[in-house]
């Protein structure tokens, strides 16, 4: 009897988990995968479209602009944040005094929510309130920063404020990371006369490897989640140029009453996140299991 | 340890450099909140304030207009932690088991269960709001705090698992399969082997969890009641103002106030965040 | 003994009274700011002396787009609130899917057929029946100008388009920023509807915008609004983009800028600024448009509910909403005119007054048209996909008036 409570234990525990991602995600995202395929419009409705609401979705330029949007942002987003976090990770890991502090620093923007930051973010970039003035202020006429106002450059300054809230993370990441590696293997390498850089390119990095990985997985789903970002910074202006899914899917769904074009924008989301993560997620799965 | 030779000078100024460009949003909403308004008119986002003025904060604390009541954020501050607490220690929790089972327990499926629950993290929280609301809805915990938690527990869960399957993997399996071998039950071992050490992970877990859970915007508007909104809510109302004069400081102030508690845990609890992502950071 | 009996019974009637009234209402809205949420705060109270308890559930936000969402999922779950801020077409599409109560009867008891126009009335009703009471009357096509400025620059305030321009341009010579404008989707459609109403005037206006003729919408006068609006574009400061309505009308304020095109709900910043109408600041119609009046109604939709003692409370709350005490007090305090014709307005300022006139005037000579730009004319989804167009346009350098007006007829067809 006690053998046999021992051995369903483990899948006793775990059922109600199952359970509940079986209902809450993959129900949910079966719901709104059907919804996509109706003619929903105010609230959810089931009346069938087939693919209509895909091919307006196609058709839609502001989707187009969206997405493009996502590339952009989310590559120079987790390109950037993980060069950034490694390298703070390495120079604050030399022994480094007030090393708590300046950990703390780096790290703090992450506690914060766009809610809270999105106004002084605002500030800072716009050209008349923010840096540009001051930079005018202080006696440097000739400098521009007017991003957050120009077509094409209002998504870079997504970039900006999506790196000072999560760069910090990815460093506590890789500083995790570095901690934990045998430092034998290093003091080895030095006896051998490898200098510094050779021994943090070719020994040190590949054994980050793991959290590469975790990085670009945590990276990315905070780059396809952005929404709060983008409506604190720029709610998708100036016209709609620094728009993303995310924002689209909700603005369409819940604002405009589009819920059928939502549902779609949505599963195509879900459907870029599958074509450009599982490749990933597989081989660095076997590799490591290997 | 060398002292002071230019590279150490290089790095500590590196250090230093972006230590001022990470904390300049924080300066720039601490400033303005002890300027008058005339004050953040006239200056810019860096100036001292010509007076410090502290009204701006006991305004947002307590008489700031969040609604047709002018109480201010305070009585928001307990609603969250109403809802937080108990979701963060909930979702811990499951999330702890999950991750020991899927760790060392393992039996077929548990693994692709596993890949199905990371998937599920990428999953924008907008597209479930309408469902979730219908079943929340059939249970009769529409707009209600227990609705609330249960909806932060079953999105968290899927962090906190992860969390705890990369740690618990870093645990020997040999030394797991020796306490079987004694004689140790699934709980027994859990308790005297797993809890022991798991201190580092359950604070990255209650500092993940908690900072999600109490800055979350979107579900707590949907999913509250009336009489629970939770802090986020309030700090919209106070800050979206259509119309009326903007007071910059008073908002300013009261985002603070409002992002207080997780700015505390990440300070006091910080150390621990690094060791915990150590543990199992390198193993994966 | 008797006495105590008659005592016993007059306080059992009196408990019952009080039983039947006390009724509660959730009420969902997105006036927090002071002003508005001190007006809603009196409506609460005015609830509360009639013995009814107010459930406050305040969501602000893009205009409401916040509070829609919240009632979208509440609806869903079965639990909406008793009375919801919903305004123009919205209120059909949620009487349609069988979510409003009739107020039929409180209508009638109030008389509300003969003292609010039928313009206002039509936006409250679902096939002839009340399902929403109106709150207050916002004209949009205002323009609101600084004279000292104005005189500083030589320059007259204009009245015609034209004008506008000549204005503009010496504003701009004085080194004045000649139109404060905040660059936000629902901001550019006020302006660009406030050109489209001059330049295609009131009829063509509504075959546009209400029901949506693709001549018009693809036609010359409209390829004229778009030229007219880019032309706008050059009096407006570069860091418009993303700033709030009110900060642009501060620019005003403080001589700044010269003038905004926006809604009478700019008012209230004058006022709090400690403004006076008619010599700090004027208030008259957008360029060309006068003797034209572009609505936008703010209402309350009551949903269906079970609890008779909370149906009552309920429609205490569109009665009271209406009383002529109520309308004077939020509507001194918005900035917009009360719904009602028949009310004292002496205490009303020259700006309403004006607005009054009009809106009486215009509803006989038909001038009286919906605002697009308020969610009045039209469906959410025109209304998004003609908010796209119209924003994508006004910031993008290079575009195309002729190409901008195929393109709109196309998106209002495919989300028509």
């Amino acid at each position: 009897m006690f053998n046999t409570l021992q051995k369903w234990l483990p899948k006793i525990i775990l059922s109600p988990s199952i359970f509940l991602v079986t209902v809450c995600i993959y129900g949910y995202v079966a719901w709104t995968g059907y919804l996509s395929l109706t003619h929903s419009r105010f609230l959810p409705n089931f009346k069938w479209a087939g693919l209509l609401q895909y091919n307006k979705l196609m058709e839609n330029d502001r989707w187009v602009t969206s997405c493009i949007n996502l590339l952009i942002f989310g590559v120079l987003f987790i390109i950037i944040s993980i060069i950034l976090g490694t390298l703070l990770a390495i120079l604050l890991d030399q022994n480094i005094r007030q090393e708590g502090a300046i950990r703390t620093i780096y790290l703090y923007p992450m506690a914060l929510s766009f809610i809270v930051t999105g106004t002084a973010w605002k500030w800072i970039l716009n050209p008349g309130l923010g840096l540009e003035k001051m930079m005018h202020d202080w006696g440097w006429t000739s400098f521009e920063f007017n991003w957050l106002v120009s077509n094409d450059m209002s998504v870079y300054t997504l970039v900006i404020a999506a790196v000072w809230q999560s760069s910090g993370f990815v460093m506590a990441m890789f500083l995790a990371g570095l901690r934990g590696i045998d430092s034998s293997i290093v003091k080895a390498a030095q006896i051998d006369g490898a200098s510094m850089p050779t021994i943090y390119w070719k020994i040190i990095l590949p054994c980050l490897r793991p959290v590469f990985f975790s990085a670009v997985i945590i990276t990315s789903h905070i780059a396809i989640k952005s929404f709060d970002l983008v409506t604190a910074l720029t709610s998708g202006g100036p016209g709609y140029s620094s728009d993303l899914p995310a924002l689209f899917m909700y603005t369409h769904a819940f604002t405009r009453g589009q819920m059928g074009l939502g549902a779609a924008s949505a599963m195509m989301m879900l459907a870029g996140v599958l074509a450009i993560l599982v490749p990933y997620l597989y081989s660095e799965l076997r590799n490591r299991e290997q | 340890m060398t002292k002071f030779s230019p590279g150490r000078i290089f790095i500590y100024s590196i250090l230093v450099l972006f230590c001022a460009i990470y904390l300049m949003p924080l300066l720039v909403m601490l400033l303005t909140s002890f300027k008058s308004l005339p004050d953040i008119r006239g200056g810019n986002l860096l100036s001292l304030p010509e007076v410090w003025v502290f009204d701006a904060w006991f305004k947002a604390w307590g008489t700031a207009c969040t609604g047709v009541t002018c109480e201010g954020v305070k009585g928001y501050f307990w609603n969250s932690f109403k809802m937080a607490v108990p979701a963060v220690f909930i979702s811990t929790l499951i999330g702890a088991l999950n991750g020991y089972v899927i760790a060392h327990w393992r039996f077929k499926g548990s693994n692709l269960f596993f890949a199905l629950m990371l998937f599920g993290c990428f999953i924008p929280f907008q597209v479930i709001l309408l469902p979730m609301a219908a079943t929340l809805g059939k249970f009769g915990l529409a707009n209600t705090t227990t609705g609330l938690v249960f909806v932060h527990v079953v999105y968290g869960l899927v962090f906190t698992t992860l969390f705890f399957r990369n740690f618990y993997v870093s645990v020997p399996g040999e030394l797991v399969k020796a306490a079987k071998l004694d004689g140790a039950g699934f709980f027994t071992i859990f308790f005297k082997i797993m809890l022991p050490i798991s201190k580092p992970i359950i604070m990255v877990c209650i500092i993940w969890q908690f900072t999600q859970i109490w800055n979350d915007f979107l579900f707590g508007v949907v999913y509250s009641g009336s009489d629970s909104q939770p802090i986020t809510v309030a700090l919209n109302n106070l800050v979206n103002t259509s119309t009326g004069v903007k007071e910059y400081n008073v908002d300013m102030a009261a985002a603070i106030i409002a992002a207080l508690p997780t700015l505390f845990v990440y300070v006091v609890a910080g150390k621990y965040f690094v060791r915990g992502l150590t543990a199992g950071s390198v193993k994966g | 003994m008797r006495k105590f009996a008659t005592l016993a019974s007059t306080l059992a009637l009196t408990s019952a009274i009080n039983l039947a009234y006390a009724g509660e209402v959730e009420v969902l809205h997105w006036w927090t700011s002071g002003g508005e949420a001190k007006s809603v705060g009196v409506l609460k109270e005015m609830l509360e002396a009639q013995g009814h308890s107010w459930k406050d559930f305040a969501v602000a936000g893009g205009g409401g787009e916040s509070a829609m969402t919240v009632l979208k999922t509440r609806a869903i779950s079965g639990n909406p609130p008793a009375a919801a801020q919903i305004k123009g077409h919205d209120i059909q599409e949620w009487a349609d899917l069988g979510f409003l109560s009739n107020l039929n009867d409180v209508a009638k008891a109030e008389k509300w057929d003969e003292v609010v126009p039928a313009v206002v009335t039509n936006v409250m009703k679902f096939n002839g029946d009340y399902v929403a009471v109106p709150v207050n009357v916002h004209r949009v096509n205002w323009l609101w100008a600084n004279p000292a400025v104005f005189e500083k620059a030589g320059a007259k305030i204009p009245t015609t388009m034209d004008e506008f321009f000549v204005s503009a341009e010496k504003l701009k010579a004085a080194g004045i920023i000649p139109l404060a404008h905040g660059g936000q989707a629902w901001q550019d459609a006020t302006v660009f509807e406030a050109i489209a109403l001059d330049i295609l005037g009131s009829e063509d206006y509504n075959k546009a915008f209400v029901m949506h003729d693709d001549a018009v919408l693809s036609g010359d006068k409209m390829v004229e609004v778009f030229t007219v609006f880019k032309k706008m574009r050059n009096y407006i400061d570069s860091d418009s983009p993303g700033r709030d309505w009110n900060i642009a009308t501060s620019m005003v304020i403080n001589g700044q800028a010269g003038m905004q095109i926006m809604g009478d709900w700019a008012k209230g910043e004058f006022i709090a600024a400690g403004k006076v109408p008619g010599k700090d600041f004027v208030c008259l119609p957008a360029p060309g448009t006068d003797g034209q009046f572009t609505f936008n109604i703010d209402s309350f939709a009551m949903f269906e509910l079970s609890n008779a003692d909370n149906v009552t409370a309920q429609k205490s709350l569109a009665k009271t909403i209406l009383t002529p005490e109520f309308q004077e007090v939020f509507n001194l305090n918005k900035g917009s005119i009360p719904v009602r014709t028949d009310m004292d307005m002496s205490k009303f300022d020259s700006c309403a007054l004006d607005s009054m006139a009009t809106f009486k005037a215009s509803n006989t000579s038909g001038d009286l048209v919906p605002s697009m730009a308020h969610g009045l004319a039209t469906t959410g989804y025109v209304q998004g996909a003609i908010y796209d167009v119209v924003t994508n346009f006004f910031n993008d350098p290079d575009g195309d008036p002729k190409e901008t007006v195929t393109k709109l007829a196309r998106v209002v067809k495919a989300a028509k």
